[in-house]
């Protein structure tokens, strides 16, 4: 594989997904609708005046910590789960129209074509995350003071893309098992909400030890999404979470890794690769 | 001699029980216009999703241009152009953007891409549908899209799988004349999957797969001799009834 026509193929992936992003002017708008909407409504509904206590562990100079700020983080991995599950909606409606076919049968190794969808998909999903930012961020301000410095939201953009990358390949790994775009609706169901709410991203996770869900604590420390949203959270204010880095990072890898197995075609559990047997 | 494009060798596929393909064996060579003639269900698809490395055969080897698909996939790859029978462009992008997809992803460099682009258009009447979006063209206009981007890369072997489905007796003839003009001037080797046999009579060679086998190759005309027949429909007909 040659650099130069490996970079053309990433140019073009991500050319084409951009576009198409463009011209979703819904999906834009939703992108930034929906964690504003968190931001703006469930935080002013359930934060205190008080702060929230991020418990023992955690990167901020005080203990009580505003919500409006607690959940940011955590609204970034919203953006970018959103957006992961996003290009696997799109890998299962490529199949569907058969443009999956020219990716599968272009002169590439396959890991190399998933990886090139999946720095595209994470582009956009970083992209995204930004926009929410710089529009919320200085309203939210207006009414709150911030532990984060504002140089802190630039912080954040490698860990940004680490877990923007892992959130595309588990979209990626999950679009090998979806065959048909009627089911996406229902898996979602079963990714989005358990990852997003059993996680630290809307509440520390020391409460739910003390409200005795010490069943649900144990799968909030399980789920790779905790580990994304507390490494965009220490990022934040300038300190690297090791245990965030780690998972994210070896996630990343094993999703994108079965994901290439799963399109295949001599060991996919897909062995069709891109269509029905005549 | 003329080089052998496409060689394959005794290559099986199963599904389940059923063999979609059982030993098949036959080559192209360059310049050579094959109609893969079979009816439903034969394995012409099947065929085709080896060939473009979208399956993997059970057994048996297809060489592309000297390199095997079981291992050598992406070499292989480089040498094929593929319409296939399903429309494979993508609707919200353009013409032009549509051919630019494929030609970044087969390494084809933007002022290469530029002259190739202005050619193979013009050769399917299209230059002048390039900034619209392909959703606004009809079947026809996009089966032209689709041979002109198959072109891009110069690939030395065609494959088109059933490409006039649903396409216009016009259209259909205007398709069938440019392959033929393709292979006379580009010297490709072209394998068309099809059913209806009018769009053999003008091949160089007839390959009649049924039930995942071949059952004859040879040319159009000696066929219809050897079966004593008036045309290679009727020829057909009573090989596969």
């Amino acid at each position: 594989m040659q650099i130069k026509h490996a970079s053309l193929a990433l140019r073009g992936l991500t050319y084409r997904e951009t576009v198409k992003f463009f011209h979703q002017k819904g999906r834009l708008l939703s992108a930034f609708v929906r964690p504003a909407l968190w931001l703006f409504v469930f935080a002013a509904g359930v934060g205190s005046v008080t702060g929230v206590d991020p418990g023992l562990n955690h990167p901020y100079p005080i203990q009580n910590v505003n919500y409006f700020e607690y959940i940011i983080p955590g609204l970034i991995g919203m953006v970018l789960l959103f957006s992961g599950m996003q290009s696997s909606l799109s890998m299962v409606y490529d199949r569907e129209m058969g443009v999956m076919r020219l990716l599968l049968t272009a002169p590439l190794p396959r890991w190399y074509l998933l990886t090139a969808k999946l720095l595209s998909g994470t582009f956009l999903s970083v992209l995204q995350a930004y926009v929410f930012l710089i529009i919320c961020l200085p309203i939210i301000n207006l009414m709150v003071n911030f532990s984060t410095p504002i140089i802190g939201w630039l912080y954040i953009l490698p860990a940004t893309i680490l877990f923007g990358m892992m959130l595309g390949a588990l979209g990626l790994l999950i679009s090998v098992y979806i065959k048909q775009l009627e089911n996406f609706a229902g898996t979602m169901n079963f990714v989005i909400f358990p990852m997003f709410f059993i996680s630290s991203a809307l509440y520390p996770l020391w409460r739910l030890k003390d409200n005795g869900a010490e069943f649900v604590w144990w799968i909030a420390n399980i789920n790779p999404f905790t580990y994304g949203v507390e490494l965009v959270r220490w990022a934040s204010l300038g300190q690297v979470y090791i245990p965030g880095l780690i998972v994210t990072l070896i996630c990343t890898i094993l999703f994108l890794s079965f994901a290439t197995i799963g399109y295949d075609p001599q060991k996919g559990m897909r062995k069709n690769g891109g269509g029905k047997p005549s | 001699m003329k080089n052998i494009i496409l060689d394959i060798e005794l290559l099986s596929k199963s599904y389940g029980p059923i063999k979609a393909l059982n030993e098949v064996s036959f080559s192209l060579s360059e310049g050579e216009y094959a109609s893969l003639l079979g009816p439903n269900g034969a394995g012409k698809t099947t065929l085709f999703q080896i060939l473009t490395g979208l399956f993997v055969s059970d057994k048996g080897n297809a060489l592309i241009n000297n390199f095997n698909m079981r291992n050598q996939a992406i070499n292989a790859l480089a040498h094929i152009g593929v319409v296939f029978q399903q429309i494979t462009l993508d609707m919200d992008l353009t013409v032009m953007e549509n051919l630019k997809f494929h030609s970044n992803l087969h390494g084809i460099n933007d002022k290469e891409f530029n002259k190739r682009v202005i050619v193979e258009l013009e050769q399917v009447n299209l230059s002048d549908r390039i900034n619209d979006k392909v959703r606004a063209l009809s079947g026809g206009q996009k089966r032209r899209v689709e041979l002109a981007r198959s072109l891009l890369h110069k690939p030395k072997l065609l494959l088109l799988d059933e490409p006039t489905v649903g396409l216009d007796p016009q259209s259909r003839r205007n398709l069938l004349d440019y392959i033929i003009k393709l292979k006379e001037e580009r010297k490709m080797a072209v394998l068309w999957a099809t059913h209806l046999v009018d769009e053999a009579e003008k091949a160089d060679t007839v390959i009649i797969l049924d039930k995942g086998k071949i059952i004859k190759k040879d040319t159009p005309e000696n066929i219809t001799k050897e079966y004593n027949k008036d045309t290679l429909h009727d020829a057909f007909v009573s090989l596969t009834s």
